[in-house]
């Protein structure tokens, strides 16, 4: 019997407000523990939560850039259950209002557009962390509650994903979507945004839903394949056997490579979820809506077009070069200073997505700066090197974080465009090679590469290669 | 007379001819306290130091000063569940037994800036649950009145401090009469403003939508003179009234006249004891004798109220009190071995059976499968009763009503069966369930010389009328002047 | 309508109280009466009736995003039954 994976995801993603949800300390992150407290965030006895407006603006962002249907009159709820990480044993989230409903998302996996169904979008208050002891033996945690009351925003899907390939694009693209609209860092080692994915096994054809199976702990993307892929193994196993899915939440174990059971056993969730007295409904009218919706920063699609237009670049390099939000803005910038689009372009799908591939990071800020590509792309269109010339100092800049012009007065490796000085380079190989120089004359078009190759090596590559061309060919014509 | 046996608004005269010295006040309600606090058991926590430390401050500000604010220099009890930053607050609960907030309630805040002197902090019933101070977790206030029986609850030992001159005034807290029910059994009085006038910001949360801070006076003026400094917008309480808070003693001394004062038909229960129906009966006289109009209402699901307000404030109870675990203050359990383990021996020993028992019936009517049929339901009974009050006050500016069927009863007497004592916040519970204003004002005496209050009504935001019919009628008797003879 | 004593203990579980089987069931009596009486409201018609969870109409209460100084580690943990490092300790959490 076939079977077909049915993912559905939650995604967390910490709102980058200044100040936390219903308090003012910072959401900083990286701070002593505990440092960034006060009696709101602790839950002392006696006080109360005062909605941080932010953090709402930001939640009705992305709803709508999720297509959502925006709930118009939007409330709290209280979620109640103990944890030594949630100090009043009970989370402010939403559950009967939820501020965005019935949304999708647009995945693209192998040239195929797929919706992926948005369930909801609610807004609500993150969790301290707990902090395992580094001494083996020790029978105790310590907690540390900075966290506590950073907003965080829920996305839940339905479960639309048949396979990793859509679940890996569901998590790309919702990923450069936040960061698109400027409401979260999505730093995931830093924990601002987080997956929880449900993973069941149906018979491929049938229409209900198997058993699913909740996977927590995942804290990169890897990660997440990973445990996926081990997760809808194992499942096909237990059915392929005859027995029973168990409905559960697991964990990754990042050393085994295995999901595993949580040891304790959870007792059913009933969150016995009710209203927020302490909060009051909000109401998101029609015209805050359209506020938000005219605030929201440019989305990639309509970049992506904008970009392919305005700087007449083929719309794959478009589509590529805003595929992540950091790449779009360090490509604007880099056009800004140099004016040249086009090489720009060719650029960033080569020498820099190269980069970023080899150290495993997002923004092209971390090789090296806009102004020094611009820069060099300046010193290409004025003709003082070659683009194999730069290819070099390229690599040389993101070593030494020099800027271009530094580097090529350094190494002295202006380009050779004088027609004198290749002429008589090329009479020298055309000397030293009598034998390419015979075939080319009969016909064989390659050799007329390797001499070029031959004067290029002898000028350390920096002879003009169209001059050279040309030169070459009149000189073999004599 | 004593020092201590003055009103706040006599004081301030004497402070302002500078007769006396906030000093001298403070010095002599705390030679009462020795006096009687053996007897009457008001404080969970006395605050002498600060006290007289507060008294010089007040002292220097009136010597420097003309105008100053009429609680400047007054001592005022604090009910033992509104934070006092330094202070011990405990809720009158062993598992708060040693807890010291790092910050002040906004309504201490407000009673600093007067310079207001704080005596300490009183007892009450274990998170303001129950009606006769029987459920504190540490030991019962006794009625100054009778010291056989209870002073009434949640903030008896706030009411009793009153009556028996241990503090000049006090604050108190309302959830379903614990301030208007002790004020009603020992003689003085009581508030509960409307909903959202005065802040909950550092008021230890026991049902958030139903919870109020108000006064516990001598007489009206008084109680006027306080509210005018606790009420008021603050932005740490998203539940807070942003509406001006007039000037409250302004109305007193207004006539009456002509002022409609509706009386329930529902209020003629059964079980409602003798005396206490004559005095209000009396009281309604009284007013009538005054040019008010008297006129029946009906308050149809007087009946339900009770029901509807054990399942809100068990359910909104059994959330905001789970945060005491023992984990980051309070009480704890130290020889768990696991977290479960630490959490449910910490509460189930530092919680009295009162507090488990509304934790246990407001966790169930939340719980999966009965949210419905309880909690959902009680929410939409709760609109037919503030409906109700809606419907009423179109044709009435006031409604009086009994406070308590009974007036104080003997320690013990109804602690066997947890439902007679619910039963016997009827005439309270409704008016925080409608969010209105409410007040508790001495109108007679039993035969065995037990006060008796009578309760006041308005429209949200109208304690206005409230002050001005209850003023009028203080004026026009001396219920308020009598005190009780503390042995 | 009877709440078993299961029931109660699984009630005693979610909201964290540990009781002996005495206590169980003198709860167990408590409640049952208790929620008998409060029953009493579902004699009620409330179809088209909107729940009151606020008493007051207030909406759209929301501060600015600003920062404001934090307590001190020390006030944080002034009251902490069980701490080290700068941490509240509690007993060790296993998943």
């Amino acid at each position: 019997m076939e079977f077909e994976p049915v993912i559905g995801l939650e995604v967390h993603s910490e709102l980058s407000t200044d100040s936390k949800i219903f308090c003012g300390c910072s959401t900083k992150f990286g701070a002593e523990p505990n440092t960034q407290m006060c009696p709101v965030c602790m839950g002392l006895p006696g006080v109360l939560p005062v909605l941080n407006k932010k953090a709402l603006e930001y939640s009705v962002r992305i709803a709508l850039a999720l297509n959502c249907q925006i709930t118009e009159f939007t409330g709290f709820d209280r979620k109640n259950y103990y944890y030594p990480d949630l100090p009043k044993n009970y989370q402010i989230s939403q559950q009967y209002n939820c501020l965005g409903r019935n949304g999708y998302v647009k995945i693209n996996v192998n040239g195929v557009e797929k919706k992926i169904g948005i369930n909801n979008v609610h807004l609500e208050e993150d969790a301290g962390k707990l902090l395992h002891p580094e001494i083996p033996g020790a029978d105790y945690s310590l907690v540390d509650l900075n966290r506590t009351g950073v907003p965080l925003i829920e996305i839940v899907s339905e479960p639309d994903m048949r396979g990793l390939d859509e679940m890996m694009a569901y998590m790309v693209t919702l990923k450069n979507l936040l960061q698109y609209i400027e409401v979260s860092d999505c730093k995931m080692q830093e924990g601002s945004l987080r997956f929880e994915i449900n993973v069941s096994i149906r018979p491929k054809g049938s229409k209900e839903l198997g058993k699913k199976v909740e996977i927590k702990n995942l804290n990169s993307m890897k990660i997440a394949m990973k445990s996926a892929e081990y997760e809808i193994n194992r499942q096909s196993k237990i059915l392929a056997k005859g027995s029973e899915v168990e409905q559960e939440t697991r964990l990754w174990d990042d050393e085994k490579f295995v999901t595993k059971a949580m040891r304790s056993k959870e007792e059913s969730k009933d969150y016995r979820y009710f209203p927020e007295p302490d909060l009051v409904t909000i109401h998101i009218t029609k015209e805050w809506q359209e506020e938000i919706r005219r605030n929201l920063p440019e989305l990639q699609l309509a970049k992506k077009e904008r970009f392919a237009q305005q700087y007449q670049i083929p719309e794959y390099d478009a589509e590529v070069i805003t595929q992540n939000k950091a790449n779009a803005v360090f490509y604007e910038q880099v056009v800004e200073s140099c004016g040249n689009p086009k090489e720009a372009s060719n650029w960033m799908m080569k020498e820099v997505f190269k980069y970023l591939d080899k150290e495993d990071v997002e923004d092209p800020n971390f090789i090296l700066k806009p102004g020094q590509l611009a820069n060099l792309i300046i010193e290409i269109d004025k003709h003082i090197v070659t683009r194999n010339m730069a290819k070099e100092i390229f690599d040389t800049m993101v070593e030494t974080g020099k800027d271009p012009k530094e580097i090529i007065r350094e190494q002295g490796l202006v380009q050779i465009t004088d027609e004198n000085q290749i002429r008589e380079v090329a009479r020298k190989i055309i000397q030293a090679n009598p034998g390419p120089v015979k075939d080319y004359k009969g016909g064989k078009e390659k050799s007329l590469g390797f001499l070029v190759g031959q004067i290029m090596k002898e000028t350390k590559g920096k002879a003009n290669p169209e001059l050279v061309n040309k030169i070459l060919k009149d000189e073999l014509a004599k | 007379m004593e020092l201590y046996e003055l009103t706040a608004h006599n004081l301030h005269e004497l402070l302002r001819k500078r007769e006396v010295s906030s000093l001298e006040i403070t010095e002599s309600v705390f030679k009462r306290i020795e006096a009687v606090e053996n007897s009457v058991h008001c404080y969970m926590t006395l605050m002498k130091d600060i006290a007289l430390e507060k008294a010089r401050i007040a002292d220097k500000i009136i010597r420097n000063n003309n105008n100053f604010n009429p609680l400047t220099g007054i001592p005022i009890a604090i009910k033992d569940n509104m934070c006092i930053e330094g202070t011990l607050t405990t809720c009158s609960s062993k598992i708060l037994r040693n807890f010291i907030p790092p910050y002040d309630a906004t309504v201490i805040g407000k009673l600093k800036e007067v310079n207001a002197v704080f005596v300490g902090k009183t007892n009450m019933d274990e998170f303001a649950m129950g009606s006769s101070t029987e459920n504190s977790g540490f030991f019962t206030t006794l009625n100054p009145w009778d010291l056989e029986r209870i002073p009434g609850g949640s903030s008896g030992g706030s009411a009793a401090s009153v009556a028996a001159d241990e503090s000049i005034m006090a604050l108190g807290s309302d959830t379903g009469g614990s301030i208007r029910q002790p004020a009603s059994l020992c003689g003085v009085v009581g508030m509960k403003p409307t909903y959202g006038r005065v802040s909950r910001y550092g008021l230890v949360a026991f049902a958030s939508s139903l919870d109020q801070i108000g006064p516990l006076c001598k007489d009206v003026t008084d109680s006027a003179l306080l509210m005018n400094v606790i009420c008021g917008y603050d932005k740490c309480d998203s539940t807070s009234l942003n509406y001006p808070v007039p000037d409250f003693t302004k109305v007193l001394g207004k006539e009456i006249k002509g002022l409609r004062i509706g009386y329930p038909k529902e209020c003629f229960i059964k079980g409602i004891n003798k005396d206490v129906k004559e005095s209000i009966e009396a009281g309604l006289k009284k007013l009538e004798s005054l040019g008010a109009k008297i006129l029946e209402i009906t308050l149809p699901h007087t009946e339900y109220a009770v029901a509807v307000y054990y399942i809100i404030a068990t359910a909104e109870a059994s959330s905001n009190l789970a945060r005491y675990d023992g984990a980051q203050y309070g009480y704890r359990n130290a020889e768990a071995d696991n977290i479960v383990e630490m959490y449910s021996k910490s509460r189930a020993e530092g919680f009295g059976k009162e507090v488990k028992r509304r934790i246990m019936l407001g966790t169930y009517v939340l719980s999966a499968g009965y949210f419905d049929a309880y909690y959902l339901k009680a929410l939409k009974v709760r609109t037919l009763i503030k409906n109700d009050f809606d419907k009423a006050f179109e044709k009435c500016d006031v409604i009086v009503t009994p406070v308590s069927p009974t007036a104080a009863f003997k320690v013990g007497e109804k602690m066997q069966d947890p439902l007679q004592m619910y039963l016997s916040d009827i005439f309270t519970i409704s008016i925080n369930l409608a969010g209105i204003p409410g007040l508790s004002i001495p109108c007679g005496f039993t035969g065995n010389n037990l006060p008796i209050g009578m309760q006041l009504l308005a429209k949200p935001l109208d304690e206005e009328k409230i002050f001005q019919v209850a003023y009028a009628f203080e004026q026009a008797t001396d219920y308020h002047k009598k005190k009780p003879v503390i042995d | 309508m009877k709440i078993t004593k299961d029931e109660v203990r699984h009630i005693s579980l979610l909201s964290r109280l540990l009781f002996t089987d005495e206590e169980i069931e003198a709860f167990s009596k408590d409640l049952n009466s208790i929620l008998e009486y409060v029953s009493k409201i579902s004699e009620l018609n409330t179809e088209n009736v909107e729940p009151t969870s606020h008493p007051l109409p207030l909406m759209n209460v929301m501060r600015d995003d600003v920062v404001r100084p934090s307590l001190d580690v020390e006030k944080v943990l002034q009251n902490a039954p069980d701490k080290e490092d700068n941490c509240f300790k509690v007993p060790k959490i296993i998943q």
